[in-house]
């Protein structure tokens, strides 16, 4: 068969929109690179300066005379414990909010209200949440400064980001899903016990990694209501544990940080370094737990 | 050029990563009928329709062999563009899919996106828009609010102008994936009936579910079964005294 002509050439219109679309996709490719760069240079440096402190002895080793001797044990276990106390605080308040949120609250002015209050708090500076919890947990509640409160007033500033996520993760669950439920007999609560929240569990653990993150990160509301930049704990055997009571001060790693990159003069690079370095660590470790978990459970939901 | 075959397939396979979702089908498919593709659910007749303007391919894992000759070309080659093809092989959607812009954005969407802008004038495209309504019969029911969104149609009408939209490109071919099944009866009735005029113009192929609708509506007939061919013949043949022992069954509704 002669060879025909073909009718499906490209016109000289489509080569030019070909190439626009061929140069859109370098610009935004351009723009992706953009945004990982400067994230590697960040990281990269955190590394290279950092590496030569870590040590176990540095991992286990309280800091002394400021920190510029010593280790970062006193602060790492601090907010350990702060980051857990935030989390026991503020993930079923703002999981059963973020609930009550989507299933059961009447669609009305008030709940829209509600919505707006939330979305608008998780946009405020962490310093007005610091100011907050100093103002209402020291200064009205009459509580000392300590771990209780930085942790209640992490909680306070990390509630609109799990209230949202819940809900936002709660209406990915399509509604013929709940329709189907309710046909059968189940209650509202059964609906979501067994098929809402199975099938949202991965959304929910979203907001979880962020409030964690978020949490061990914040330097602004703990230094106001009860970090501390060192203080003496116990170090030896099973007390070194547990160096902190509930209704004291405490030493966190943000707040470390802080201090040693400030405050102390003729701080050793390295232990700044190894500072960043370890809580940079500590925030990657705890966010691939939750993104292993969430694929894992994300695996099983298909529809 | 064989003017007597519109598309024509050869030895086409078609793959979605491992799993091969058609087999050696060859068929050879007439201009100015309404051919209805027919056949159990997962037997490749939607992936036979969407391999005639290669919009499976979006699609990363989707690898073919073989040949699908379309006015003389086989749209596989690589000198092949796919918008110049699918300007010539419009395709109508399951659920009516209007853009959610005005009625007369969507019809122009298509020339739009076909033509520079400097060449299209108010009056070109007011002219193609009521051209293209009216061969749909959707002109009288539109004509006053052209500038509302399509979204806000009824379903009957958003198919319509989904067909309406294809027009303005001058399609030779019209693909239907299950045209009918988001429709009331007698929304399915006045589509049918609207297929029944294009196809004057146009070469149709449909996919369907409906047997009776493939028995009133359709030509010819194709039957397919794992991804095979089995029969085709004329719909009164294929419905009337079906060469196939498994055709039979099928028709008859005894399995599938």
């Amino acid at each position: 068969m002669r060879e025909m002509s073909n009718p499906f050439a490209p016109t000289a219109y489509e080569r030019r929109k070909a190439r626009t679309a061929r140069v859109m996709e370098y610009v935004f490719l351009a723009m992706g690179i953009a945004l990982i760069i400067p994230m590697l240079l960040i990281i990269g440096v955190i590394v290279v300066k950092g590496w030569p402190a870590l040590s176990w002895e540095y991992l286990t080793a309280n800091p002394m005379r400021g920190g510029a001797v010593g280790g970062i044990w006193g602060p790492l276990i601090g907010t350990f414990y702060l980051t857990v106390l935030c989390l026991l605080i503020v993930a079923p308040v703002g999981i059963l909010a973020g609930i009550y949120l989507n299933e059961y609250a009447p669609d009305n002015r008030l709940t829209r209200a509600i919505m707006i209050a939330v979305t608008s708090l998780a946009g405020v500076p962490s310093i007005v949440h610091a100011l907050f919890g100093l103002g209402a947990f020291v200064a009205a509640m009459h509580l000392n400064k300590s771990l209780l409160v930085a942790a209640a007033t992490l909680a306070v500033m990390t509630l609109p980001v799990m209230i949202t996520s819940t809900r936002e993760a709660l209406a990915a669950v399509p509604r013929n899903f709940r329709e189907a439920c309710w046909n059968l007999g189940a209650t509202r609560w059964q609906t979501i016990r067994t098929i809402v929240l199975p099938n949202s569990i991965s959304g929910i653990l979203t907001g979880v990694i962020l409030v964690v993150a978020r949490a061990a990160g914040e330097t602004a509301p703990i230094m106001l209501t009860g970090a501390v930049a060192s203080m003496w704990v116990e170090d030896e055997g099973w007390a070194k544990f547990t160096p902190y009571r509930l209704d004291e001060q405490f030493m966190a790693m943000a707040m470390h940080l802080n201090s040693i990159a400030r405050d102390v003069p003729g701080m050793p690079e390295s232990m700044k370094f190894g500072s960043a370095l370890v809580l940079l660590l500590l925030i990657l470790t705890i966010n691939s737990a939750a993104v292993a978990l969430r694929l894992y459970l994300r695996r099983r939901k298909r529809w | 050029m064989n003017s007597s075959i519109s598309i024509d397939v050869r030895d086409f396979n078609l793959w979605y990563g491992d799993f091969q979702a058609l087999h050696h089908v060859s068929v050879e498919i007439k201009p100015g009928i309404i051919t209805s593709l027919i056949g159990p659910s997962g037997c490749g007749k939607t992936t036979l329709l969407r391999s005639f303007n290669r919009i499976n391919e979006r699609y990363g894992n989707v690898r073919t062999t073989g040949r699908i000759t379309i006015l003389g070309k086989n749209i596989l080659d690589e000198d092949v563009s796919v918008a110049s093809l699918r300007k010539r092989t419009g395709m109508v959607f399951q659920r009516p899919n209007p853009l959610p812009i005005s009625v007369y954005e969507n019809v122009i969407f298509g020339i739009k996106s076909h033509t520079p802008s400097s060449q299209l004038g108010r009056r070109v495209l007011d002219e193609a828009v009521e051209t293209a309504l009216r061969e749909v019969s959707l002109w009288e029911d539109v004509k006053d609010r052209l500038k509302s969104r399509a979204t806000e149609l009824t379903l009957e009408q958003q198919q319509k102008l989904c067909i309406a939209r294809l027009l303005p490109l001058k399609p030779d071919i019209i693909l239907m994936d299950e045209p009918c099944s988001a429709l009331d009866a007698a929304g399915i009735e006045r589509i049918e009936e609207l297929i029944g005029e294009l196809k004057r113009t146009f070469t149709i192929v449909m996919v369907t579910h409906n047997m009776a609708q493939a028995r009133r509506a359709s030509d010819e007939c194709i039957f397919m079964l794992m991804g095979e061919i089995i029969e085709h013949s004329a719909t009164v043949e294929l419905f009337g005294s079906p060469k196939h022992e498994k055709t039979g069954m099928y028709i008859e509704g005894r399995y599938g």
